[in-house]
């Protein structure tokens, strides 16, 4: 039996981006406030200090910051008739744990979505016909605009201290910046980093060839920055440990560069760590949550944390897995395509190529986590679907994280796996290679999706979450179309060797390599509950006091990096929380 | 002879080191700042491995990274010592990785690690597998081989080939047997990856002995400040690595 505590106005579950803002914004009209993080206690000293996080070994490939599979994880299959096995050992994603989550890790690459990402479905219909839509494929408009997210993804990103250029400001088209990008209201916080030598080599040889590269925008600060919260931030020193690390140096922006120390000074504002909520608890009625039970591991028992407001900001797949023990929502049934919890589970399709120069010196290990240039020439608003047989986008990039030399080693086609010609191969390779990627768009399909697994069970005894999930043609398409489009710009630079690594059509998704921790889906936003999970504002359907942040709302995936849109959505939900839901708590729609 | 800083490239640093061999002479400044030297890897006590796993993974990392051709091998690296000490850890024992049953290590290998056994008991029973097929079809245990004979043994563990029975007189073994079982598919995957994680770590897990692959390759280790360094271009960095630990090569 758990052991009842004293009521909060508000808990938070999951303390990372969304569970910082939501807490501070919150924190402002005098609520009290309960955080509750699974995962340990983590602070930029001692936790990020150096020289200790400069370790390749503990945090790059045994991943200390990260989820621990023994603590919690997934099954995984590729069709709804395999039989899913347990995600043991971490590989193709790398979700966070403990206070600051992914937002400790991530490289800080912060986009923001194309207008008609937003509104995918009315956009495709509208110009190509509902007829190009594959069999299958579930495309969702998201039931907010561009128009109305900016101001709140232009507020994350001066929290954050973003470096980069416009490239439409107010509608204006700004040389340098990107002329693809929805229309911003103010130029970047910051301006853009200084261009490593394989970046500058991109943006040339992408120049003379007609398209249109600018600088990326990033989380690692350029200067010396103070947000509205006082926090601060210092220069990028370019460190290479970046991604898999905590920022050594003050200058990524995470939730402890940018939030959690104004957060944690709030008097109405507590947090506990080691604390994992096992389930949201609804009243009688079935039209609230009345708080949450968790299991505090330091006092080793269960607690039943009353609360009138209940905030969802887990890792976006936690935030399906716990509505779906909580038994909110109608789970989402693949073989008849009706219920919503764990409906439209999306991924993100990259690809590239490496370029190796016998006579080009890169310094490699002269490395920030989101530098580099972009072209966005063959963004998802720049393709004619109809005529390329695929719904979809990426941006192409160059610039590199780092230079460690277990996990970022690349070496060219045919060397080798181990012996003196691997060796003399890492010799005489290292530092001579740079590389060209694809960052693009994942569908959602009736049969990419997210339940419970009928064997598999976490240290509590519950279920294990079960994904499943395949590449699909229309991705692959979109991929190697990419393809088609970097070959003849790496071709261009003159490379002694390169060699191209790109989805086919005989690709299955794998769960070894690590490809990207954009797990999107399962709990998705939209008008209709039907459809989704939670309305336009990220409130629950079902519990109207329940609020759901995260990557979990999108009903597929961007060809971006999450994060932008992920913060622009939560200023945008809170926004809501604290003008509309407040004075009258209610369903928002 | 002065040294300017800039004169420390790893390049440099070798020629003037083989110069003043050739002249007998030594180097004139003490370039290192480095921890004590570890006893000799001959003397050392394994704390995870038996004296005849331990004579396998010293004579299996020399042919992994061979210590012939240019730049250090695993035995200078001192590679084995760090495997002995990951196993013996929470690695060794998967302390982090989700180990509950039912277990189907047989599976389509795209859905990832699925043996029942940790890394450390995947080396004991590999080992003791290999070694055995060694003997019976080579007619010695891995570490008595030629180097041929053992690079030829290496390439089908690698591909799980390994064939039960004894192969015919003068005939190479045979590929395609199903003497490895599906617990232990992965035997070979760890021992090349903790081979290289052991050649280019930082030197406080036991191998990368003296930042040599470091060196070797132009990484600077745990230096991690290069900001002037970001916008030049085509201009090799000039600084050896320091170590977590404070060591300089």
């Amino acid at each position: 039996m758990a052991r009842q505590a004293q009521k909060k106005d508000v808990v938070i579950i999951g303390l990372g981006w969304t569970g910082s803002i939501l807490g501070i914004e919150l924190a402002k009209e005098g609520l009290e406030i309960l955080a509750l993080e699974r995962g340990p206690d983590r602070k930029t000293v001692p936790d990020f200090r150096y020289p200790d996080v400069a370790d390749e070994l503990k945090y790059g490939v045994r991943n200390g910051f990260m989820q621990r599979p023994r603590d919690s994880t997934v099954t995984v299959r590729r069709n709804l008739s395999e039989t899913a096995l347990p995600y043991r050992v971490l590989g193709s994603f790398l979700p966070g744990n403990g206070v600051g989550g992914a937002g400790v890790h991530w490289n800080g690459q912060t986009w923001r979505p194309q207008a008609v990402e937003y509104r995918l479905r009315s956009y495709v219909e509208e110009r190509f016909g509902a007829g190009i839509i594959p069999e299958g494929m579930l495309l969702q408009d998201w039931g907010v605009t561009a128009e109305e997210l900016e101001p709140y993804l232009t507020r994350f990103e001066y929290v954050l201290g973003i470096s980069g250029k416009a490239g439409n400001l107010n509608g204006q088209i700004i040389e340098g910046g990107n002329p693809f990008e929805p229309s911003r209201s103010k130029e970047f916080p910051l301006p853009p980093l200084p261009d490593t030598y394989d970046s500058v080599l991109f943006a040339e040889v992408a120049k003379s060839m007609g398209y249109h590269p600018f600088p990326r925008p990033s989380a690692n600060a350029s200067a010396a920055y103070v947000n509205e919260y006082g926090m601060q931030l210092g220069p990028c020193n370019y460190c290479g440990f970046c991604e898999r690390f905590g920022c050594l140096n003050y200058s990524k922006a995470s939730p402890q560069t940018c939030v959690l120390d104004a957060l944690k000074r709030k008097p109405n504002f507590e947090y506990r760590v080691n604390a994992e909520v096992l389930r949201i608890e609804k009243a009688g009625d079935g039209k609230t949550a009345t708080g949450i039970t968790y299991f505090d591991a330091d006092a080793g028992e269960e607690i039943f944390q009353p609360a009138d407001l209940v905030i969802l900001c887990a890792y976006s797949l936690h935030n399906v897995h716990l509505l779906l023990l909580s038994e909110i929502g109608t789970p989402y049934d693949p073989a008849t395509g009706t219920g919503v919890v764990g409906r439209s589970y999306a991924y993100q399709m990259t690809g590239g190529t490496s370029l190796f120069f016998k006579d080009k010196v890169f310094n490699p290990f002269v490395g920030t986590g989101s530098g580099g240039v972009t072209i966005d020439d063959f963004s998802i608003s720049q393709i004619d679907f109809a005529k390329e047989g695929f719904i979809g986008g990426s941006y192409i990039t160059a610039g590199h994280t780092g230079g460690r030399p277990i996990q970022q080693l690349s070496l060219p086609p045919g060397t080798p796996a181990w012996g003196r010609a691997w060796k003399e191969a890492a010799g005489t390779w290292y530092g001579h290679a740079m590389s060209i990627g694809a960052h693009g768009s994942n569908m959602a399909y009736r049969d990419t999706c997210l339940d419970l697994d009928p064997t598999y069970r976490d240290r509590h005894g519950r279920p294990l979450m079960r994904m499943t999930f395949d590449w699909k043609p229309n991705d692959i398409r979109m991929t190697q179309f990419m393809k088609a489009k970097i070959e003849p710009i790496a071709k261009a630079l003159k490379p002694d060797v390169m060699s191209s690594s790109y989805k086919t059509d005989s690709s299955h998704y794998d769960v070894r390599p690590y490809q990207t921790t954009h797990n999107v889906g399962g709990a998705i936003m939209g008008i209709d509950p039907k459809s989704s999970v939670v309305n336009r504002y990220l409130q629950s359907w079902d519990l109207h006091n329940l609020f759901v942040m995260g990557a979990s709302a999108f009903p597929q995936n961007t060809q971006y990096n999450p994060t932008g849109a992920v913060g622009g959505l939560a200023y945008w939900a809170v926004e809501a929380i604290r003008k509309d839901y407040l004075p009258n708590p209610r369903p928002l729609l | 002879m002065s040294l300017s800083p800039s004169a420390l490239t790893r390049r440099s640093l070798l020629k003037t080191t083989a110069i003043g061999l050739v002249m007998g002479v030594s180097l004139p400044v003490p370039l290192f700042a480095r921890s004590a030297e570890p006893p000799p890897l001959a003397d050392y006590k394994p704390e995870y491995f038996t004296a005849q796993e331990w004579a396998f993974v010293m004579a299996a990392t020399a042919r992994l990274i061979p210590s012939d051709g240019t730049g250090p091998g695993a035995l200078e690296t001192r590679v084995p010592v760090f495997i002995d000490r990951q196993l013996a850890g929470a690695y060794g024992i998967a302390a982090d990785w989700y180990m509950e049953g039912p277990f189907d290590p047989a599976a389509n290998p795209q859905l990832g690690f699925q043996s029942p056994l940790t890394p450390a008991e995947i080396y004991r029973q590999g080992i003791a597998l290999f070694d055995g097929w060694c003997r019976q079809a080579l007619g010695s245990p891995f570490a008595a081989l030629a180097p041929v004979r053992q690079d030829q043994a290496l390439k089908l563990l690698e591909k799980n080939a390994l064939a039960a029975g004894k192969p015919p007189a003068g005939a190479t073994p045979a590929e395609a047997g199903p003497l490895v079982p599906p617990e232990l598919r992965d035997f070979f995957t760890l021992l090349l990856a903790n081979t290289k994680e052991g050649y280019f770590a930082d030197p406080k897990y036991g191998g990368n002995h003296a930042m040599q692959a470091w060196v070797y390759i132009g990484f600077p280790g745990a230096r991690a400040s290069y900001a002037e360094w970001a916008t030049r271009q085509n201009v090799r960095y000039p600084l050896g690595p320091v170590s977590i630990s404070g060591e300089r090569a």
